[in-house]
């Protein structure tokens, strides 16, 4: 099943990547590929490094050893072609949703005229009309995570991270939001970094599946769904192919559970 | 790593100390003593015995007025936390005195008890009993309902859950006013000793500027703040050791 | 508190009290407390002389001095210390030590080094008020959502932007709490000492008034006070109020 094939063009490569907190081994020698346009998770037992993974690759930590390629150029510190959406939303609380949509232009230098263009485009994008002047104490989780997709969006970077988007959410709206994400990797020319803990939402809605070992982390084999991706949203969940790979997955990760 | 913070504090006394030194060599002002001339009358003043016999005399009024803050403090402050009544008619006082410099009422005080213990006793109170009162009150207000209601369900009389519920549930924040009202009765006490009489500590701190011994000036200074330090860090100690887990957020001066 | 059903406002309490003190003072059971109303009516004559308008200034200038000192410096200081463990760790045990000190014992240095004047009682006021602004600015920087910092530096914010933009933004409902209590500290600070200076400001009034026996006069002078300073502090925690419905959500 190991299939990286060469001739894909990849947008982000991992290569050989350490990382050593003190003295706690989270990954060693992981090396990984994500191809262009597509979405791959990022499945492991919890406290196996994906966090770190992301971060690295976002730039915000440094490898102890090992290099990060995006559009084959080495990393070496945050950058316009990734953005990051965050778990916990990381929204500035006294800023009203227009201005933490723009925040990211803000602060690459965007005028104020033309970042609120852009934000109020995203804004409606992920279906917050109205709310440009609320302030995110004044919406619900699900909201609050749009805001921060939209805030990523609004920078129109090549590459989006995202570290368990959706686990602060309820089950429907996640639900939804796995729908959503099936269609903005449809329809814009994205690269996806997918973090999260249920497999479910792994196979839902990845082109592939990178599975980690617990700490020190290594890639321990990776999953392409090909036969249902194609197919309409609503008939992935029957789809045989797509029950067989979640309980492959379990299968394998079951182990290391406990 | 362990010997990280140790060496760090080592580091910062030794910058302070020396810069100290330095400024007292050049000196910046005849009445800034060196470091080390300090060191020495701090220690004539201990070696003659005139340290020990001073803080008697300055503890007395401290020591004095801190119990009975605490005790009419506590009481009203729970008292306040109890009764919705009690709470309207007397926390605003408390809310004031604890706001407006009550170091000014002073001369007054002298006016009425003249100048010996009664009106020290006096200041230590008036600085420490408000932030011991409001942090008591606080807390005894802010006893989650649900424990509460868990002592009514199981049918506790009033009496049982207010010592068994309601004052342990309350007790660290307690605590930490009281820590907060003995800072407040050590500045009351030494404010006391150098408006109303000199004694103690206070009148070596007095006698040895009009002298111009400024090393003993400065000694004496140290050490009682040094005291007040040390005594407020043992009680912070207690206060972690005995409440270890609760979360501390108290009502701060 | 409820009377018939009708919510009485919070602080409504204080006119009973009022009026227990206007009725002793009639009753005239002790020289020291004459009635309110006789301290108003002295508070009215008083209000406009030279002397209390220019102990008033001399006052609120060195408390304004002081506090703007302490909060220059205080709250870059306790950023700092957030941000920077080093800074942090050699910082942090003098800044506790002075929380805690009688600052009172160091009034008579300061009155030697800087004579008996305004600018001794402008440090003492600065003393007072300072360490509790930078605990609390280092507080409010120590609990800033580390997401925050993160998702700043992702989209590429320089160490300026990081700091006004998030930093200072995350931690303004501490540094306010730390401002407040300042304030409060500040004033006890100034009337401590005007008192042991005693020779400006609201310290010589006291000394003049309590040596006559001018009690009307003393308490008038108090009432002032500790009506400003309720004021100060009523409007600096209405402030903190208006930023804190993020406190809890960074
Ligand atoms: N700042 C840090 N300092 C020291 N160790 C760290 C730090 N951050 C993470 N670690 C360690 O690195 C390991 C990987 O952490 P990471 O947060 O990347 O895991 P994760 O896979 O994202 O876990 P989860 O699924 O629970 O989010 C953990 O075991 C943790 O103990
Ligand atoms: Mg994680």
């Amino acid at each position: 099943m190991n299939n990286i094939s060469t001739d894909v063009d990849n947008a982000v490569t991992v290569r050989n990547v350490c990382k050593n907190y003190d003295n706690v081994e989270a990954l060693r020698d992981l090396s990984l590929e994500f191809p262009r346009g597509q979405l791959t998770s990022i499945l492991g037992p919890s406290g196996c490094g994906k966090t770190t993974l992301l971060k690295i690759i976002a730039g915000l930590l440094k490898p102890t050893s090992g290099e990060i390629l995006v559009n084959n150029k080495p990393v070496t510190g945050p950058g316009p072609d990734r953005a990051f959406v965050f778990q916990d939303f990381a929204l500035l609380p006294w800023a009203t949703v227009l201005r933490n949509v723009a925040f990211g232009l803000e602060l690459r230098g965007v005028a104020k005229s033309e970042r609120e263009a852009i934000a109020e485009k995203y804004i409606k994008d992920v279906g917050l009309t109205d709310f440009e002047h609320s302030y995110p104490h004044e919406l619900s989780g699900g909201m609050r995570q749009r805001v921060g997709l939209a805030r990523a969006l609004s920078v129109d970077a090549q590459v989006l991270l995202m570290d368990e988007p959706f686990s602060a959410v309820d089950e429907q709206t996640r639900r939804k939001f796995q729908e959503d994400l099936l269609d903005l990797v449809k329809n814009e020319n994205k690269t996806f970094l997918f973090v999260t803990h249920s497999i479910e939402e792994a196979v839902y809605v990845s082109d592939q599946i990178a599975i980690l070992l617990p700490r020190p982390s290594r890639v321990s084999e990776i999953i392409r769904p090909s036969g249902f991706r194609e197919k309409e949203a609503l008939n992935i969940r029957r789809d045989p192919e797509y029950l067989d790979i979640v309980d492959r997955i379990w299968a394998s990760l079951r182990t290391y559970v406990e | 790593m362990r010997y990280r913070s140790l060496f760090l504090n080592f580091v910062s006394a030794s910058i302070v100390f020396g810069a100290w030194e330095i400024a007292g060599r050049i000196p910046v002002s005849f009445a800034f003593p060196t470091f080390i001339e300090s060191m020495s009358a701090f220690w004539v003043l201990i070696i003659e015995g005139t340290l020990f016999t001073a803080y008697a005399e300055t503890l007395r009024p401290l020591v004095i007025g801190v119990v009975i803050s605490t005790v009419l403090g506590v009481g009203i402050g729970l008292w306040i936390g109890l009764s919705r009544a009690f709470d309207w008619l007397v926390s605003p006082i408390f809310i004031v005195m604890q706001t407006a410099p009550l170091a000014a009422l002073i001369p007054l005080l002298i006016m009425i008890y003249g100048i010996g213990l009664t009106s020290k006793v006096f200041v230590v109170c008036i600085m420490a009993m408000p932030v011991i009162v409001l942090n008591t009150s606080a807390a005894v207000r802010n006893t989650p309902a649900s424990i509460i209601e868990m002592g009514n369900s199981f049918l506790g009389s009033r009496r049982d859950v207010i010592i068994k519920i309601i004052l342990p549930a309350a007790s660290p924040i307690v605590f930490a006013g009281l820590r907060l009202g003995v800072s407040a009765g050590f500045i009351g006490a030494i404010l006391a000793e150098l408006k109303i009489t000199p004694t103690g500590v206070g009148d070596i701190i007095s006698y040895s500027r009009s002298i111009a011994d400024y090393p003993t000036m400065y000694a004496a200074i140290l050490s009682i703040i040094l005291l007040a330090v040390v005594f407020l860090n043992v009680l912070e100690r207690i206060e972690i050791t005995l409440f270890k887990g609760t979360r501390r957020n108290y009502v701060s001066d | 508190m409820k009377v018939f059903g009708y919510r009485l406002p919070g602080m409504s309490s204080l006119l009973l009290w009022a009026l227990l003190w206007e009725i002793v003072g009639q009753m005239e059971l002790t020289f020291f407390l004459p009635p309110l109303s006789a301290i108003f009516v002295t508070l009215m004559e008083i209000g406009t002389t030279k002397v209390f308008i220019k102990a008033l200034q001399e006052t609120g200038h060195a408390f304004f001095v002081g506090t703007f000192f302490a909060i220059v410096i205080g709250v870059p200081v306790g950023i700092m210390m957030g941000k920077n463990r080093l800074i942090d760790e050699i910082l942090l045990p003098w800044v506790n030590m002075f929380l805690s000190a009688p600052l009172t014992a160091l009034v008579p240095v300061l009155m030697v080094l800087f004579g008996f004047g305004l600018k001794s009682i402008i440090i003492t006021t600065t003393l007072f008020a300072i360490w509790i602004i930078v605990l609390n600015s280092r507080a409010g920087v120590l609990q800033i959502n580390r997401s925050l910092v993160e998702m700043a530096l992702s989209f590429g914010a320089s160490p300026k932007d990081a700091f006004f933009k998030i930093y200072f933004w995350a931690a303004l409902p501490e540094i306010l709490g730390g401002v407040r209590i300042g304030f409060i500290r500040a004033v006890k600070g100034v009337i401590i000492g005007q008192l042991l200076i005693s020779v400006v400001g609201f310290g010589a009034l006291f000394e003049l008034y309590s040596s006559n026996f001018l009690m009307k006069h003393f308490w008038a002078v108090l009432i002032v006070l500790f009506t400003i300073s309720f004021i100060i502090a009523e409007c600096l925690a209405w402030l903190e109020r208006r930023v804190s419905y993020y406190a809890a959500q960074r």
